[in-house]
């Protein structure tokens, strides 16, 4: 990737299309990348009477937000890294700071604020409207080149075009 | 502290738990849960791994669990915050966890989980978390330092 703050809607689309259509759990969630940037993420996930964690209340069970978040920072360090590399969270520390409310969806913003040779260091929050009104905040740690595995199963063809948006290798 | 309560009863309040596969396994005053394979756990199709927010819900249900069975509470108790270390990639097959208090006060626990799957000496995940304990006799009041069950 340049040195370029923005993500154009089709590099998002493709983002969608490599790093949530391809996670079985993502799309189990119904989780979408709302927004990207350099480092950035934004993600989203519908409200789903399946992931209530108190039948008496309707309020979406923590969980939920563990994956969001977990999923949300992934793809931040995505986009903050030099090349597409196999990555794995080492450590994530959530804070609720209020319940989410019943029938609304989530959103997560992440932002990975620092790599480093080994490690990618990540920060973001879930909440509803505002980010300045949180649910819950997050901070974490991933391991860069953390296996041999490819990140994502995509056709080559895809493979190609996230490896450019991203900054992978040149495809020939 | 009240009798021990049924932990189905606990669970059937969660439908994330079913969406998880999660079951409990209590044997005398031991829980273990269980989060059983399914495609949709996983993270990584490639290698192929769980993913990381199922094996965090997990835990965090786990201590959840625990705490409902200890405190005969049955309302789930509120978290209100979790740090969970990942150890080893989650293979795709079941999971299992146990969770230990550390030290319950009168609002709130410390709880420490840990998940593993065919080998319990080598832990797959493992957390620890605090716990905003709903009194029984203030139903609904307890929410101003967290959190979001």
């Amino acid at each position: 990737m340049s040195d370029q703050t923005n993500i154009t809607p089709e590099q998002i689309q493709l983002l969608k299309d490599v790093l949530i259509e391809h996670v079985p759990q993502a799309r189990a969630l119904g989780l979408k990348v709302e927004d990207g940037a350099r480092g950035q993420a934004w993600l989203s996930v519908p409200y789903n009477e399946d992931l209530v964690g108190d039948i008496e209340t309707g309020v979406l069970h923590g969980g939920v937000i563990t994956t969001l978040l977990d999923n949300a920072c992934g793809i931040a360090v995505q986009l903050a890294l030099p090349e597409r590399i196999a990555i794995a969270t080492l450590d994530l520390r959530i804070d609720y700071m209020k319940p989410a409310t019943p029938k609304l969806d989530l959103m997560a913003h992440t932002h990975c604020y620092k790599v480093t040779k080994n490690i990618a260091f990540v920060r973001g929050a879930a909440y509803h409207e505002d980010e300045n009104d949180p649910i819950a905040t997050c901070v974490g740690t991933f391991m860069l080149a953390a296996n041999r595995a490819v990140p994502m199963p995509v056709s080559e063809e895809l493979r190609q075009q996230a490896d450019q948006i991203l900054g992978g290798k040149e495809t020939k | 502290m009240s009798e021990k309560r049924d932990l189905a009863r606990f669970l059937e309040r969660i439908p994330y738990a079913r969406f998880l596969g999660i079951d409990v396994d209590r044997r005398g005053n031991e829980i273990t849960t269980v989060m059983r394979f399914q495609e949709k756990l996983i993270g990584n199709p490639v290698l192929p791994a769980l993913h990381g927010g199922a094996i965090g819900a997990f835990l965090e249900m786990t201590a959840m669990a625990q705490l409902a069975f200890e405190t005969g509470i049955d309302a789930p108790p509120k978290p209100i915050n979790i740090t969970i270390d990942y150890l080893r990639s989650g293979k795709p097959e079941d999971t299992f966890a146990r969770a230990q208090i550390t030290k319950q006060g009168r609002r709130v626990a410390t709880v420490h989980v840990e998940a593993w799957q065919e080998d319990k000496s080598r832990p797959i995940a493992a957390a620890h978390g605090h716990f905003l304990l709903k009194q029984p006799d203030e139903e609904g009041t307890a929410a101003d330092a967290g959190a979001a069950t």
